[in-house]
């Protein structure tokens, strides 16, 4: 039950039909290993891999994306949690790809990558957005927060998180990252929040399991602890 | 077929609005001006749009904000995201309709990033049409909403000419309530154009729902004092209240003296492929005292003519209320 819901998570199968880059060849290696995706996705990261291995993945690789004189360059900086990282970027490479899979947190989660189910929610200058509706090349100048950047340097829960166990606020825990982000966005705009505040703030996350009181109570627990971090 | 990689383009970032227009004046028909992206990426995920050369407005800071104009008026930058144009205050004391139609716009990260342009110049949601069939609207020879199977619960009651999508837009019917003008930029310069004749039927041209030509940019809309500080009335009637569209949606300003509407605008959206705007219903109004029994008669005029499709006739009645509403509440 958990493997299916992950895939469902993950971009299921962008790669292997798309023709031009080899994806027939490509293909087999990689759907004998589909059992584990994650593993193999980071494997590939971690193995130097990155550009092309990722490229099969997502079904775009160095040869078929490429900028065109005059066009953006690839290669980019971003300011990811406080950290400048220098990444490939393809110019059709949404956000949320460039973070699960070109910089490996993946815990900014892909449901409908369509910017209907909230998963993907990350920070854009302490903004709550949808990863998965921007280019990464749109937002080459500003800070972005992923739920990894959240916890202290001491690897102390953010609040918002604290809160999300005390209350136990996720059931299957999928959407739970986009949740909590919209919540800190909430909290630092508007540490005191009214409990129709907080339903409209996190009314951008769609919830499969309903555990929409459960977040809403984490989030108000959450402002009531507030003297930290937030 | 995964849907999900978009297809491979160029992508320019241009640092100022005659550049964008340069880029795009060049691109022609396989040019895309890219504003907050959320309706945008979901075509090129689709591989149902295929943009060769895409011209990313986002950095085009000289298209943010909102700007008081000597008349009394304000001039709104395109690129202002909808949350901004919701809180602005200068909006909302003048101009709510427009702050209330743009807090209802989709889920608030959407409105985070989408722009006020985006909203206006955003494609129908006619889903035959966003699958990527061969209709009217695309180039094709058929309509599949309005055939005897065709699913078209969303679809218009006027102004069907083969097509019979409707304009999805929340802010549209304001602006045209609003009298707006819709600043449009090319190589030539500037023109105003006023809200009513931004926006086209498939009459005029069935492959597009605006009148911007490729090159063209829609830079500002400008709001007139004439209307600054009137009672105004917003509602939207969808399935859901966050991310869906209308089912239908009215927009209404007026002026008010004593008991007496003086003046009144007032328009309609998802009824029509443009905003609706509702003469009959201003004609009936206007010079009559406001109250229950002028609301009656407004919504009475509201839904003459409308032509429903097989599974919209719900949305008869439904505009008929919501012009009453807006004329008693306002």
């Amino acid at each position: 039950m958990s493997d299916k819901h992950e895939t469902q998570g993950m971009y299921p199968e962008p790669a292997f039909d798309r023709g031009g880059d080899g994806g027939d060849g490509a293909a087999a290696p990689i759907a004998s290993l589909r059992a584990s995706r994650r593993q193999f996705i980071k494997g590939v990261i971690a193995s130097g891999a990155a550009v092309s291995g990722a490229g099969v993945l997502i079904g775009c690789s160095g040869g078929d994306g490429g900028a065109s004189a005059g066009g953006v360059e690839r290669m980019i900086r971003l300011m990811v949690n406080g950290v400048e990282r220098t990444v490939d970027v393809l110019p059709n490479e949404t956000l949320a790809m460039t973070l699960r899979y070109k910089l490996n947190l993946t815990g900014t989660k892909l449901g409908c990558d369509r910017g209907e189910c909230g998963a993907c929610t990350v920070l854009i200058d302490d903004v709550a957005s949808y990863g998965c509706s921007m280019l990464t090349h749109s937002i080459r100048a500003k800070a972005i927060t992923t739920i990894e950047g959240l916890e202290g340097a001491d690897g102390s829960l953010h609040a918002v998180q604290q809160a999300m166990i005390d209350e136990l606020g996720p059931q299957c825990g999928f959407c739970t990252p986009g949740q909590v982000m919209s919540a800190v966005a909430l909290l630092r705009s508007n540490p005191n929040p009214t409990r129709d505040q907080v339903r409209m703030a996190l009314s951008g996350n769609l919830c499969r399991c309903g555990a929409y009181d459960n977040y809403t109570n984490a989030v108000m627990r959450a402002a009531q602890n507030a003297a930290q971090n937030i | 077929m995964s849907k999900d990689m978009m297809a491979a383009f160029e992508l320019y970032q241009p640092d100022s609005v005659d550049g964008a227009i340069e880029l795009l004046r060049e691109a022609g028909d396989s040019g895309w001006a890219l504003a907050g992206g959320n309706d945008s990426l979901d075509w090129f995920k689709d591989r149902v749009k295929r943009p060769g050369t895409i011209v990313d407005l986002s950095g085009l800071d000289e298209l943010k904000g909102v700007r008081e104009l000597p008349d009394g008026g304000i001039e709104i930058g395109a690129l202002t995201t909808l949350t901004d144009v919701e809180n602005d205050a200068l909006i909302r004391e003048r101009y709510s309709l427009l702050a209330d139609a743009a807090g209802r716009v989709a889920s608030p990260q959407i409105r985070n990033v989408g722009t006020l342009g985006g909203n206006l110049c955003q494609d129908t949601r006619c889903w035959y049409y966003r699958y990527g069939v061969d209709c009217y609207r695309a180039g094709g020879d058929s309509c599949y909403a309005d055939s005897p199977q065709g699913q078209n619960r969303e679809h218009c009651l006027w102004g069907a000419d083969r097509c019979v999508a409707v304009s999805p837009s929340d802010t549209a019917p304001a602006m045209v309530a609003l009298d707006a003008r819709m600043v449009v930029r090319n190589a030539d310069g500037d023109r105003e154009v006023a809200a009513e004749d931004f926006f086209i039927g498939p009459d005029i041209d069935i492959e597009r729902m605006t009148i911007l030509e490729p090159g063209e940019i829609l830079t500002a809309v400008r709001l007139p004092a004439e209307w600054a500080g009137a009672r105004f009335y917003f509602e939207k009637v969808a399935d859901r209240n966050v991310w869906d569209f209308a089912l239908v949606s009215i927009a209404a300003a007026m002026v008010v003296n004593g008991d007496t509407i003086d003046r009144i605008r007032i328009a309609a959206g998802a009824v029509e492929c443009v905003p609706r705007r509702l003469s009959a219903v201003e004609n009936a109004a206007t010079g009559q005292p406001k109250n229950a029994a002028t609301a009656q008669v407004a919504g009475q005029a509201a839904i003459r003519g409308a032509t429903p499709l097989n599974f919209n006739h719900f949305k008869i009645p439904l505009l008929q209320n919501l012009v009453t509403r807006a004329i008693r509440d306002a």
